[in-house]
């Protein structure tokens, strides 16, 4: 069942929903990854907190009008609406007051969410039967999604997409140095307001599937997870599409397989896996890597400091030290250089008698600061260069 | 600089405003009018006039809190003055964009965001490359000769967050370089460098104003101010003096700008006024 969910094999519709939630994913995380670059990750939960109101308000209204409650466009109308108010009263509590952003963000958060719970509560109170399964909005069901909604929901992702094509540039420079950017003409605040607009679009797009409570953690959790991969601003943005891509399509096809299951908490657990696996193995910031990073570091240094001890004939006190030395054939464990030991010994010394040329000579200043004591001078220096600051070393030392 | 441009500048300065904005002088980099800008009710800058001619190099120096800074960044439209005007070559901020290069302060953005040193490099191009223009082999050589130009060729694909604070600050440079601006405005680019990148910048400042180029930087260490600026403008909340070095900076007006806040063995040490011991301690 799990196989056929996850190949796409449970029909047209579940394949739908399940093609729907992965362009979702894709928007949400690479949307969510701009947003944790301005590092206003945080935001992103007040934004859809605060759509609750606006769809139990819309709700209310399109009955009233004699309609049919659950109109998808319709509630994500409502839910646009009342996060987009909830955006401008926080930009204006931080302006005029001097509350902090999280401060503004917790208040309008909560109180937005409190009154959305009041009107679900008025909703179940007012003809019972018709607003059954409103509730899946806060966790997300694609139980009962029509085809039309996964189109919207499809459509609605790939048009977010197209518009962060468009605006990446100018969000990703207000991300590292939003002043620069405003000196060269770029707009702060509307590129900001974009952004989240942006937000605003996916977790909408997110209600039916997601669901609003956990929607910032599909825009959150793959950006995080994505940084662990890369250094780069660009690369990252990619890969946080695909992690959301991947944990939402996850999540789609699973709870295709279970309807009564709530599919936002396993597209989350499904993020939040990704996240896991990838704090342990990523090569660039990865749990692994940065241990392998630092054990290897220590190497060097240890190697370093055991060679100019040799090389000056001071006794090696560090057990570690030695043992290094030993396994690598440069000493043996009484502390005496091997022969191999002794010309690494004696390279080591005249690369640090170079470096101490180099430092000396100002007309070298700006490769001198590269100095850490562990570089090799062949790294930075051509062989005519070193040759040329060997006739001004005061002694010069042969490799033995 | 020789005695003829010495002595041109001093005549510019005595023209009037009204002389200087005839066709035949080109109109000055940096005009600054009744400026003051306030954080609250505290006034940072209060009714500042400032004039940069083109083609100089001018140190904003004064006192921390002087508002040397705030005063940077509301020529920039960094923040917003109460009153006062500002015009740029003659001509109001929007039109002059292209032409003005920002190396803000290094402490001032997070070093540890996903890019290398090429891509913060690029961010000076942005504004040519719009908002779809991708990036081509010309930009990426462009970038790479300014990076050449501070010294960090050999840096263009290190991580940000692994460069020291003296390769950072050449890291900005290079983007200012990138944007090929005629007037350069830097915040404390001395700031916290070794001594081989204070040298290295120092030497692109002076060749960015052979090629007849404005540099305003804002300055904190006096006992430079003499062989890196021929322009001060000493501020402390109020504009203290201006002029040339030769003649603004004065052991009288740093008094006045820092106060009690300058020893006076500093300034005798500073030998302000050219003439050593002249106008030191009293």
């Amino acid at each position: 069942m799990i196989w056929q969910a996850l190949t796409l094999q449970l029909g047209y519709n579940a394949t739908l929903v399940a093609i729907g939630a992965t362009l979702l994913g894709i928007a949400s995380g690479v949307t969510g990854s701009f947003l944790f670059l301005r590092k206003r990750a945080l935001v992103s939960d007040a934004v859809s907190h605060a759509t609750l109101p606006g769809i139990a308000l819309a709700f209310i209204v399109m009955v009233a009008l004699g309609g049919e409650g659950r109109f998808l466009p319709g509630l994500m109308l409502g839910a646009a609406l009342s996060s987009g108010l909830g955006l401008v009263v926080i930009g204006w509590m931080i302006r005029n007051t001097r509350l902090t952003e999280d401060a503004a963000i917790g208040a309008v958060l909560s109180v937005f969410f409190g009154a959305g719970i009041v009107l679900m509560t008025v909703i179940q109170s007012m003809q019972s039967g018709r607003q059954a399964g409103l509730e899946s909005v806060l966790l997300g069901s694609t139980a009962g999604m029509l085809r039309a909604d996964a189109l919207v929901i499809g459509a609605g992702g790939a048009l977010v997409l197209l518009a962060v094509l468009i605006l990446r540039r100018p969000m990703l420079a207000v991300g590292f140095d939003p002043d620069h950017a405003a000196v060269t003409g770029l707009n702060v605040a509307r590129t900001d307001l974009a952004m989240m607009g942006l937000v605003m679009a996916v977790t909408v797009l997110g209600l039916t599937t997601v669901g609003l409570v956990l929607i910032v953690a599909l825009l959150i959790i793959p950006a995080v997870t994505a940084r662990l991969w890369t250094d780069r601003a660009e690369v990252m943005v990619g890969f946080a599409g695909i992690a959301g891509g991947l944990a939402a399509y996850f999540g789609a096809a699973f709870s295709a397989t279970a309807p009564g299951l709530p599919t936002g908490p396993i597209i989350v657990l499904a993020s939040f896996a990704l996240f896991a696996l990838s704090l342990a193995i990523a090569p660039t910031r990865g749990g692994l890597a940065s241990l392998l990073k630092q054990s290897r570091f220590r190497r060097r240094v240890h190697r370093r400091q055991g060679l100019l001890a040799l090389a000056l004939g001071q006794p090696i006190h560090e057990s570690f030290t030695l043992a290094l030395l030993c396994r690598e054939g440069l000493a043996r464990a009484d502390g005496e250089p091997t022969d191999t030991g002794r010309a690494a010994a004696a390279k080591a010394l005249l690369d640090e008698a170079r470096w101490a040329a180099l430092r000396a000579d100002p007309a070298h200043g700006l490769t001198a600061s590269r100095y850490d004591g562990l570089t090799p001078i062949e790294t930075v220096l051509t062989p005519d260069q070193i040759a040329e600051l060997d006739r001004h070393l005061p002694r010069p030392q042969k490799v033995t | 600089m020789g005695p003829d441009a010495a002595s041109r500048q001093r005549i510019e300065l005595a023209l009037s405003d009204r002389q200087r904005q005839s066709a035949a002088t080109p109109p000055p980099a940096l005009a600054v009018s009744g400026l003051t800008v306030a954080y609250g009710e505290k006034p940072a800058v209060f009714s500042v006039d400032m004039t940069v001619a083109q083609g100089t190099m001018t140190a904003i120096v004064g006192p921390n809190g002087a508002g040397k800074s705030t005063l940077l960044k509301a020529v920039l439209g960094l923040v917003k003055p109460l009153s006062g005007e500002v015009r740029l070559f003659d001509l109001p901020l929007s039109r002059v964009r292209d032409r003005l290069a920002y190396v803000p302060q290094r402490a001032s953005v997070d070093w540890d965001f996903p890019a290398r040193v090429i891509d913060v490099v690029l961010m000076g191009l942005h504004r040519e490359l719009g908002l779809l223009r991708r990036v081509r082999p010309e930009h990426l050589d462009r970038a790479r000769a300014c990076l050449a130009r501070v010294g960090m060729e050999d840096f263009a694909t290190r991580q940000i967050g692994q460069l020291s604070g003296g390769q950072q600050q050449r890291v900005f440079l290079a983007r200012a370089l990138a944007q090929s601006a005629d007037l350069y405005l830097l915040d404390e680019p001395f700031a916290g460098v070794d001594a081989a990148t204070e040298k290295a910048i120092i030497a692109v400042l002076k060749d960015l104003q052979a090629e007849g180029r404005t540099i305003v930087a804002v300055h904190h260490d006096l006992s430079t101010v003499r062989a890196y600026f021929d322009h001060l403008f000493l501020i402390n909340t109020r504009a203290i003096a201006a002029g040339p070095v030769s003649e603004a900076f004065t052991s009288a007006n740093l008094q006045r700008a820092y106060g009690g806040r300058l020893g006076e063995a500093q300034v005798a040490g500073m030998q302000v006024d050219g003439l050593q011991g002249h106008d030191g301690p009293r």
